[in-house]
Protein backbone atom coordinates (compact mmCIF):
# COMPACT_ATOMS: atom_id res chain seq x y z
CA UNK A 1 0.00 0.00 0.00
CA UNK A 2 1.48 3.62 -0.58
CA UNK A 3 0.01 6.40 1.08
CA UNK A 4 1.05 9.72 -0.99
CA UNK A 5 -0.54 11.83 1.38
CA UNK A 6 -2.67 12.02 4.58
CA UNK A 7 -5.30 13.47 3.72
CA UNK A 8 -6.68 13.40 7.32
CA UNK A 9 -3.74 16.20 7.73
CA UNK A 10 -4.18 18.13 4.18
CA UNK A 11 -8.06 17.83 3.78
CA UNK A 12 -8.55 18.97 7.79
CA UNK A 13 -7.85 22.06 9.01
CA UNK A 14 -9.02 24.03 12.02
CA UNK A 15 -11.97 25.86 11.25
CA UNK A 16 -13.65 23.33 7.95
CA UNK A 17 -16.03 26.26 6.75
CA UNK A 18 -14.02 28.78 5.28
CA UNK A 19 -13.54 28.14 1.51
CA UNK A 20 -15.43 29.88 -1.16
CA UNK A 21 -16.72 27.79 -3.83
CA UNK A 22 -13.42 28.61 -6.40
CA UNK A 23 -11.06 28.08 -3.32
CA UNK A 24 -12.61 24.96 -2.39
CA UNK A 25 -12.95 23.83 -6.21
CA UNK A 26 -8.94 25.11 -6.66
CA UNK A 27 -7.49 22.84 -3.43
CA UNK A 28 -10.30 20.05 -3.59
CA UNK A 29 -9.85 19.00 -7.28
CA UNK A 30 -6.09 17.90 -7.18
CA UNK A 31 -6.65 16.16 -4.22
CA UNK A 32 -9.94 14.51 -5.56
CA UNK A 33 -8.18 13.70 -9.05
CA UNK A 34 -5.05 11.90 -7.20
CA UNK A 35 -7.30 9.90 -4.89
CA UNK A 36 -9.16 8.79 -8.09
CA UNK A 37 -5.63 7.38 -9.22
CA UNK A 38 -4.92 6.07 -6.21
CA UNK A 39 -8.10 4.21 -6.00
CA UNK A 40 -7.50 2.92 -9.61
CA UNK A 41 -4.43 1.58 -8.59
CA UNK A 42 -5.78 -0.11 -5.89
CA UNK A 43 -8.66 -1.41 -6.11
CA UNK A 44 -9.18 -3.26 -9.46
CA UNK A 45 -12.95 -3.43 -9.69
CA UNK A 46 -13.07 0.37 -9.45
CA UNK A 47 -10.65 0.41 -12.04
CA UNK A 48 -12.65 -1.79 -14.07
CA UNK A 49 -15.99 0.73 -13.77
CA UNK A 50 -13.43 3.45 -14.82
CA UNK A 51 -12.60 1.73 -17.66
CA UNK A 52 -15.80 0.47 -18.89
CA UNK A 53 -16.72 4.28 -18.66
CA UNK A 54 -14.16 5.52 -20.70
CA UNK A 55 -12.59 7.72 -18.18
CA UNK A 56 -9.04 8.08 -19.42
CA UNK A 57 -5.95 7.00 -16.90
CA UNK A 58 -4.65 10.25 -15.20
CA UNK A 59 -7.09 12.49 -16.69
CA UNK A 60 -10.51 11.67 -14.40
CA UNK A 61 -11.75 15.36 -14.95
CA UNK A 62 -11.18 19.13 -15.05
CA UNK A 63 -14.20 19.89 -12.60
CA UNK A 64 -14.90 18.52 -9.18
CA UNK A 65 -18.70 18.12 -11.07
CA UNK A 66 -16.66 16.06 -13.98
CA UNK A 67 -15.29 13.58 -11.78
CA UNK A 68 -16.44 9.77 -12.60
CA UNK A 69 -18.91 8.77 -9.49
CA UNK A 70 -20.12 5.56 -8.01
CA UNK A 71 -23.65 4.98 -7.26
CA UNK A 72 -23.66 4.38 -3.39
CA UNK A 73 -25.54 1.34 -3.77
CA UNK A 74 -22.23 -0.78 -5.42
CA UNK A 75 -21.22 -0.63 -1.67
CA UNK A 76 -24.00 -3.21 -0.93
CA UNK A 77 -23.37 -5.60 -3.59
CA UNK A 78 -19.65 -5.16 -4.50
CA UNK A 79 -16.39 -5.48 -1.89
CA UNK A 80 -14.53 -2.63 -2.34
CA UNK A 81 -11.45 -1.71 -0.78
CA UNK A 82 -8.15 0.04 -1.84
CA UNK A 83 -6.24 -1.24 1.10
CA UNK A 84 -5.40 -5.12 1.26
CA UNK A 85 -7.42 -7.57 2.90
CA UNK A 86 -4.76 -7.83 6.24
CA UNK A 87 -4.82 -4.15 6.19
CA UNK A 88 -8.61 -3.89 7.13
CA UNK A 89 -8.39 -3.03 10.50
CA UNK A 90 -12.41 -2.01 11.07
CA UNK A 91 -15.53 -3.12 8.23
CA UNK A 92 -18.10 -0.18 9.14
CA UNK A 93 -22.13 -1.77 7.37
CA UNK A 94 -24.98 0.45 6.98
CA UNK A 95 -28.20 0.16 8.41
CA UNK A 96 -30.51 -1.04 7.13
CA UNK A 97 -34.32 -2.64 6.90
CA UNK A 98 -34.57 -6.33 8.27
CA UNK A 99 -33.32 -8.38 5.15
CA UNK A 100 -32.47 -5.71 2.99
CA UNK A 101 -28.60 -5.27 1.95
CA UNK A 102 -25.99 -3.11 3.49
CA UNK A 103 -23.13 -1.87 2.46
CA UNK A 104 -19.54 -2.85 3.64
CA UNK A 105 -16.94 -0.09 4.27
CA UNK A 106 -13.47 -1.24 4.55
CA UNK A 107 -10.95 1.40 6.82
CA UNK A 108 -7.29 0.70 7.52
CA UNK A 109 -5.61 2.04 10.84
CA UNK A 110 -5.17 5.34 9.36
CA UNK A 111 -8.75 6.06 7.51
CA UNK A 112 -10.54 4.81 10.69
CA UNK A 113 -8.60 7.64 12.87
CA UNK A 114 -8.59 9.99 9.84
CA UNK A 115 -12.55 9.72 9.76
CA UNK A 116 -13.12 10.33 13.11
CA UNK A 117 -10.82 13.70 13.35
CA UNK A 118 -12.40 15.03 10.16
CA UNK A 119 -15.82 14.42 12.05
CA UNK A 120 -14.54 16.11 15.22
CA UNK A 121 -13.04 19.41 13.35
CA UNK A 122 -16.28 19.18 11.78
CA UNK A 123 -18.34 19.33 14.68
CA UNK A 124 -16.50 21.41 16.54
CA UNK A 125 -16.81 24.09 14.47
CA UNK A 126 -20.67 24.50 16.05
CA UNK A 127 -20.13 22.91 19.65
CA UNK A 128 -16.31 24.15 20.41
CA UNK A 129 -13.83 22.05 21.63
CA UNK A 130 -14.69 21.62 25.24
CA UNK A 131 -16.96 18.63 26.33
CA UNK A 132 -20.06 19.35 27.41
CA UNK A 133 -22.38 17.75 29.47
CA UNK A 134 -24.67 15.67 27.32
CA UNK A 135 -28.28 14.81 26.66
CA UNK A 136 -28.83 11.33 25.13
CA UNK A 137 -32.11 10.65 22.61
CA UNK A 138 -32.19 7.53 22.95
CA UNK A 139 -31.76 4.40 25.68
CA UNK A 140 -28.57 3.35 27.35
CA UNK A 141 -29.35 -0.38 25.88
CA UNK A 142 -28.14 0.80 22.05
CA UNK A 143 -24.83 1.08 23.46
CA UNK A 144 -24.98 -1.92 25.95
CA UNK A 145 -23.99 -5.03 23.89
CA UNK A 146 -20.49 -4.42 22.62
CA UNK A 147 -20.63 -7.30 20.34
CA UNK A 148 -23.79 -6.13 18.30
CA UNK A 149 -24.12 -2.54 17.92
CA UNK A 150 -26.72 -1.44 16.39
CA UNK A 151 -25.92 1.47 13.42
CA UNK A 152 -27.73 3.61 16.18
CA UNK A 153 -25.87 2.57 18.75
CA UNK A 154 -22.77 3.09 16.79
CA UNK A 155 -24.09 6.64 16.08
CA UNK A 156 -24.42 7.27 19.65
CA UNK A 157 -21.38 5.90 20.64
CA UNK A 158 -19.05 7.85 17.46
CA UNK A 159 -20.72 11.28 19.49
CA UNK A 160 -20.26 10.32 22.88
CA UNK A 161 -16.78 11.93 22.68
CA UNK A 162 -17.89 15.08 21.95
CA UNK A 163 -19.68 15.48 25.64
CA UNK A 164 -19.43 14.80 29.13
CA UNK A 165 -21.92 13.24 32.19
CA UNK A 166 -23.62 11.22 29.20
CA UNK A 167 -27.43 11.04 30.02
CA UNK A 168 -29.95 9.12 28.62
CA UNK A 169 -33.26 10.15 27.66
CA UNK A 170 -34.88 6.67 27.68
CA UNK A 171 -34.47 3.78 29.77
CA UNK A 172 -33.29 0.85 29.63
CA UNK A 173 -36.57 -0.22 27.93
CA UNK A 174 -37.10 2.56 25.73
CA UNK A 175 -39.20 4.44 27.81
CA UNK A 176 -38.93 8.36 28.36
CA UNK A 177 -37.49 9.12 32.01
CA UNK A 178 -38.66 12.77 32.64
CA UNK A 179 -36.85 12.40 35.78
CA UNK A 180 -33.81 11.57 34.41
CA UNK A 181 -33.80 14.98 32.15
CA UNK A 182 -35.02 17.10 35.06
CA UNK A 183 -31.73 15.81 37.15
CA UNK A 184 -30.34 16.67 33.94
CA UNK A 185 -31.02 20.29 33.91
CA UNK A 186 -30.64 20.85 37.39
CA UNK A 187 -27.00 19.75 37.58
CA UNK A 188 -25.79 21.17 33.64
CA UNK A 189 -29.06 23.40 32.59
CA UNK A 190 -27.99 26.46 32.89
CA UNK A 191 -24.99 26.76 31.12
CA UNK A 192 -24.34 25.03 27.49
CA UNK A 193 -24.97 21.22 27.60
CA UNK A 194 -25.37 19.41 24.30
CA UNK A 195 -27.87 17.00 23.11
CA UNK A 196 -27.95 14.41 20.39
CA UNK A 197 -30.49 11.97 18.57
CA UNK A 198 -31.91 10.72 15.96
CA UNK A 199 -34.56 12.86 14.35
CA UNK A 200 -37.27 11.41 15.05
CA UNK A 201 -36.80 10.38 18.30
CA UNK A 202 -35.26 13.88 19.20
CA UNK A 203 -38.75 15.13 18.39
CA UNK A 204 -40.80 12.22 19.67
CA UNK A 205 -38.65 11.90 23.10
CA UNK A 206 -37.30 14.91 23.68
CA UNK A 207 -39.53 17.42 21.98
CA UNK A 208 -42.74 16.01 23.08
CA UNK A 209 -41.65 15.57 26.81
CA UNK A 210 -39.69 18.63 27.05
CA UNK A 211 -43.15 20.19 25.60
CA UNK A 212 -44.94 18.85 28.15
CA UNK A 213 -42.69 19.53 31.03
CA UNK A 214 -42.13 22.83 30.04
CA UNK A 215 -38.47 21.71 30.32
CA UNK A 216 -36.27 24.79 29.83
CA UNK A 217 -33.08 24.08 26.80
CA UNK A 218 -32.47 27.38 26.16
CA UNK A 219 -28.76 26.33 26.99
CA UNK A 220 -28.54 23.68 24.70
CA UNK A 221 -27.35 22.81 21.74
CA UNK A 222 -28.58 20.25 19.41
CA UNK A 223 -26.91 17.70 16.54
CA UNK A 224 -29.62 15.63 15.48
CA UNK A 225 -29.64 13.26 11.85
CA UNK A 226 -31.47 10.76 10.92
CA UNK A 227 -34.14 12.04 8.18
CA UNK A 228 -37.16 12.72 7.98
CA UNK A 229 -39.05 10.76 6.94
CA UNK A 230 -40.86 9.67 9.83
CA UNK A 231 -41.99 12.69 10.63
CA UNK A 232 -43.83 13.55 7.12
CA UNK A 233 -46.56 11.77 8.83
CA UNK A 234 -46.81 14.14 11.55
CA UNK A 235 -46.57 17.33 9.26
CA UNK A 236 -42.89 18.12 10.70
CA UNK A 237 -40.64 19.27 8.34
CA UNK A 238 -37.41 21.51 9.64
CA UNK A 239 -38.90 24.79 9.87
CA UNK A 240 -41.59 23.37 12.53
CA UNK A 241 -39.21 21.28 14.22
CA UNK A 242 -36.95 24.11 14.63
CA UNK A 243 -39.75 26.59 15.34
CA UNK A 244 -41.72 24.16 17.95
CA UNK A 245 -38.58 23.67 19.83
CA UNK A 246 -37.71 27.13 19.93
CA UNK A 247 -41.11 28.46 21.45
CA UNK A 248 -42.04 25.36 23.60
CA UNK A 249 -38.93 24.60 25.07
CA UNK A 250 -36.25 27.82 24.27
CA UNK A 251 -33.69 25.17 21.89
CA UNK A 252 -32.61 27.62 19.37
CA UNK A 253 -29.33 26.05 18.78
CA UNK A 254 -29.86 23.28 16.47
CA UNK A 255 -28.13 21.85 13.72
CA UNK A 256 -28.98 19.37 11.51
CA UNK A 257 -26.65 17.28 9.32
CA UNK A 258 -26.32 14.53 6.51
CA UNK A 259 -23.73 12.10 6.29
CA UNK A 260 -23.56 8.06 5.54
CA UNK A 261 -21.67 5.68 6.30
CA UNK A 262 -20.26 5.28 2.92
CA UNK A 263 -18.27 8.31 3.32
CA UNK A 264 -17.69 7.71 6.98
CA UNK A 265 -16.31 11.39 8.76
CA UNK A 266 -17.88 13.62 6.11
CA UNK A 267 -21.17 15.46 7.56
CA UNK A 268 -23.03 18.21 5.95
CA UNK A 269 -23.77 20.25 8.77
CA UNK A 270 -27.04 22.95 8.96
CA UNK A 271 -25.56 26.69 9.46
CA UNK A 272 -26.35 28.45 12.51
CA UNK A 273 -29.51 30.47 10.70
CA UNK A 274 -31.03 26.81 9.90
CA UNK A 275 -31.58 27.73 6.37
CA UNK A 276 -29.25 24.61 4.95
CA UNK A 277 -26.55 22.44 5.35
CA UNK A 278 -23.18 23.58 4.18
CA UNK A 279 -20.03 21.71 3.04
CA UNK A 280 -16.87 21.64 4.98
CA UNK A 281 -13.77 22.63 3.37
CA UNK A 282 -12.60 19.11 2.55
CA UNK A 283 -16.30 18.31 0.64
CA UNK A 284 -18.86 19.49 -1.73
CA UNK A 285 -21.74 18.21 -3.43
CA UNK A 286 -23.13 18.17 -6.50
CA UNK A 287 -27.22 17.96 -7.49
CA UNK A 288 -27.60 16.19 -11.08
CA UNK A 289 -30.41 15.84 -13.58
CA UNK A 290 -31.42 12.28 -12.80
CA UNK A 291 -32.00 11.78 -16.54
CA UNK A 292 -29.12 14.01 -18.30
CA UNK A 293 -26.77 13.43 -15.30
CA UNK A 294 -25.79 16.91 -15.89
CA UNK A 295 -25.27 19.78 -13.10
CA UNK A 296 -28.72 21.23 -11.60
CA UNK A 297 -28.85 24.87 -11.48
CA UNK A 298 -29.05 26.37 -8.23
CA UNK A 299 -32.82 26.23 -7.02
CA UNK A 300 -33.43 22.95 -9.59
CA UNK A 301 -33.84 19.69 -7.07
CA UNK A 302 -32.00 16.62 -8.30
CA UNK A 303 -30.20 13.33 -7.03
CA UNK A 304 -27.20 14.54 -4.79
CA UNK A 305 -23.45 13.33 -5.46
CA UNK A 306 -21.44 13.64 -2.63
CA UNK A 307 -18.02 14.36 -3.19
CA UNK A 308 -15.20 13.77 -0.26
CA UNK A 309 -11.19 14.04 0.26
CA UNK A 310 -11.35 11.51 2.73
CA UNK A 311 -12.24 8.14 1.84
CA UNK A 312 -8.62 6.86 1.07
CA UNK A 313 -9.01 2.81 1.87
CA UNK A 314 -12.16 2.75 -0.40
CA UNK A 315 -12.97 4.51 -3.50
CA UNK A 316 -16.36 6.73 -1.87
CA UNK A 317 -14.72 10.23 -2.94
CA UNK A 318 -17.19 10.54 -5.63
CA UNK A 319 -20.89 8.96 -4.45
CA UNK A 320 -24.14 9.68 -6.01
CA UNK A 321 -26.43 8.83 -3.33
CA UNK A 322 -30.21 8.18 -4.04
CA UNK A 323 -31.46 10.82 -1.83
CA UNK A 324 -32.76 14.29 -3.09
CA UNK A 325 -31.86 17.45 -2.98
CA UNK A 326 -31.46 21.14 -4.23
CA UNK A 327 -28.23 23.55 -3.93
CA UNK A 328 -29.74 26.97 -2.44
CA UNK A 329 -27.05 29.16 -3.47
CA UNK A 330 -23.56 29.40 -3.64
CA UNK A 331 -21.48 31.55 -1.37
CA UNK A 332 -24.20 33.79 -0.34
CA UNK A 333 -25.21 31.87 3.07
CA UNK A 334 -23.59 32.14 6.91
CA UNK A 335 -20.78 29.87 5.12
CA UNK A 336 -18.79 30.19 1.86
CA UNK A 337 -19.60 27.38 -0.56
CA UNK A 338 -22.98 25.49 -1.36
CA UNK A 339 -25.70 25.61 0.74
CA UNK A 340 -28.02 22.63 -0.22
CA UNK A 341 -31.39 20.93 1.17
CA UNK A 342 -32.18 16.98 1.57
CA UNK A 343 -35.91 16.83 0.10
CA UNK A 344 -36.32 12.71 0.47
CA UNK A 345 -35.47 9.57 -0.92
CA UNK A 346 -35.64 9.10 -4.55
CA UNK A 347 -38.64 7.00 -5.60
CA UNK A 348 -37.30 3.87 -6.07
CA UNK A 349 -34.99 3.66 -3.04
CA UNK A 350 -35.34 1.31 -0.50
CA UNK A 351 -36.55 2.60 2.86
CA UNK A 352 -33.14 2.55 4.31
CA UNK A 353 -31.40 4.96 7.52
CA UNK A 354 -30.16 4.78 11.54
CA UNK A 355 -33.80 5.46 12.69
CA UNK A 356 -35.63 3.35 11.29
CA UNK A 357 -34.07 0.11 12.89
CA UNK A 358 -35.51 1.66 16.14
CA UNK A 359 -39.38 1.18 15.27
CA UNK A 360 -38.16 -2.38 14.14
CA UNK A 361 -36.38 -3.54 17.22
CA UNK A 362 -38.37 -1.40 19.64
CA UNK A 363 -41.60 -0.68 18.84
CA UNK A 364 -43.12 2.78 17.93
CA UNK A 365 -44.11 3.22 22.09
CA UNK A 366 -45.94 6.26 22.29
CA UNK A 367 -44.36 8.96 24.70
CA UNK B 1 0.74 6.75 44.92
CA UNK B 2 2.26 7.77 41.94
CA UNK B 3 0.59 9.41 39.21
CA UNK B 4 1.78 6.36 36.96
CA UNK B 5 0.19 3.39 39.83
CA UNK B 6 -3.03 5.59 39.56
CA UNK B 7 -3.07 5.61 36.07
CA UNK B 8 -2.67 2.16 35.57
CA UNK B 9 -5.66 1.27 38.39
CA UNK B 10 -7.64 3.36 36.34
CA UNK B 11 -6.91 1.53 32.86
CA UNK B 12 -7.07 -1.85 34.98
CA UNK B 13 -10.59 -1.19 36.58
CA UNK B 14 -12.29 1.18 33.50
CA UNK B 15 -11.54 -1.78 31.17
CA UNK B 16 -11.54 -4.52 33.18
CA UNK B 17 -8.11 -5.51 32.16
CA UNK B 18 -6.92 -9.46 33.30
CA UNK B 19 -4.11 -9.28 35.88
CA UNK B 20 -0.85 -9.81 34.27
CA UNK B 21 -2.16 -7.32 30.93
CA UNK B 22 0.98 -5.00 29.86
CA UNK B 23 -0.67 -1.41 30.39
CA UNK B 24 1.86 0.51 29.42
CA UNK B 25 2.12 -0.91 25.71
CA UNK B 26 -1.49 -0.93 25.46
CA UNK B 27 -3.03 1.03 22.36
CA UNK B 28 -6.29 1.47 21.81
CA UNK B 29 -8.91 -1.00 19.28
CA UNK B 30 -5.57 -3.33 19.85
CA UNK B 31 -7.67 -5.02 22.86
CA UNK B 32 -11.21 -5.62 22.70
CA UNK B 33 -11.77 -4.32 26.54
CA UNK B 34 -10.17 -0.65 24.66
CA UNK B 35 -13.08 -0.28 22.32
CA UNK B 36 -14.91 3.20 21.71
CA UNK B 37 -17.21 1.83 24.31
CA UNK B 38 -14.30 1.33 26.81
CA UNK B 39 -13.00 4.71 25.78
CA UNK B 40 -15.80 6.58 27.11
CA UNK B 41 -15.47 4.99 30.41
CA UNK B 42 -11.86 4.97 30.42
CA UNK B 43 -11.80 9.00 30.31
CA UNK B 44 -14.66 9.62 32.62
CA UNK B 45 -12.68 7.26 35.24
CA UNK B 46 -9.47 9.38 34.34
CA UNK B 47 -10.91 12.70 34.89
CA UNK B 48 -12.92 11.17 37.98
CA UNK B 49 -9.58 10.38 39.72
CA UNK B 50 -7.57 12.84 38.91
CA UNK B 51 -9.92 16.03 38.65
CA UNK B 52 -9.73 16.80 35.37
CA UNK B 53 -11.15 17.49 32.27
CA UNK B 54 -9.97 16.49 28.50
CA UNK B 55 -11.30 18.46 25.64
CA UNK B 56 -12.22 16.94 22.53
CA UNK B 57 -9.32 16.65 20.73
CA UNK B 58 -7.47 14.66 23.55
CA UNK B 59 -10.03 12.20 24.00
CA UNK B 60 -9.36 11.58 20.53
CA UNK B 61 -5.46 11.35 20.49
CA UNK B 62 -5.67 9.46 23.67
CA UNK B 63 -4.91 6.54 21.97
CA UNK B 64 -2.26 4.85 24.52
CA UNK B 65 -1.37 4.64 28.05
CA UNK B 66 1.84 7.04 27.50
CA UNK B 67 -0.39 9.25 25.65
CA UNK B 68 -2.80 9.38 29.04
CA UNK B 69 -0.06 9.71 30.94
CA UNK B 70 1.24 12.69 29.05
CA UNK B 71 -1.70 14.70 28.97
CA UNK B 72 -1.70 14.29 32.69
CA UNK B 73 1.11 15.73 33.21
CA UNK B 74 0.58 18.40 31.14
CA UNK B 75 -2.77 19.41 32.67
CA UNK B 76 -0.44 19.61 36.39
CA UNK B 77 -0.74 16.70 37.56
CA UNK B 78 2.35 15.33 39.67
CA UNK B 79 4.50 12.70 39.08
Amino acid sequence: MTIAADPGASAVRDFVFARTQDDRERHLLPELRRLTEHHRANCAPYDRVLRALGVPAGDPGARIADLPWLPVRLFKHHDLASVPADAVFKTLTSSGTTGAEVSRIHLDRQAAADQTRALSRTLQAVLGGRRLPMLMVDTPSVVKDRRSFSARGAGVLGMAGFGRDHTYVLDADGRPDPDAVARFLTAHGNAPFLVFGFTFMVWQYLYEVAARHRFDLSQGILVHSGGWKKLADRAVDNATFRARFAADTGLTRIHNYYGMVEQIGTVFVEGPDGDALYCPDFADVVVRDPVTWAEQPVGVPGVIEVVSALPRSYPGHVLLTEDLGVVHGVDDGHWPGKRFSVLGRLPRAEARGCSDTYAESQGDKPA
Amino acid sequence: MSTNDRLKNVFAYALDLDGDTDIESLRYREIDKWDSLGHMALVAAIEDEFDVQFDTDQVIDMNAYKVAYDMLRELGVGE
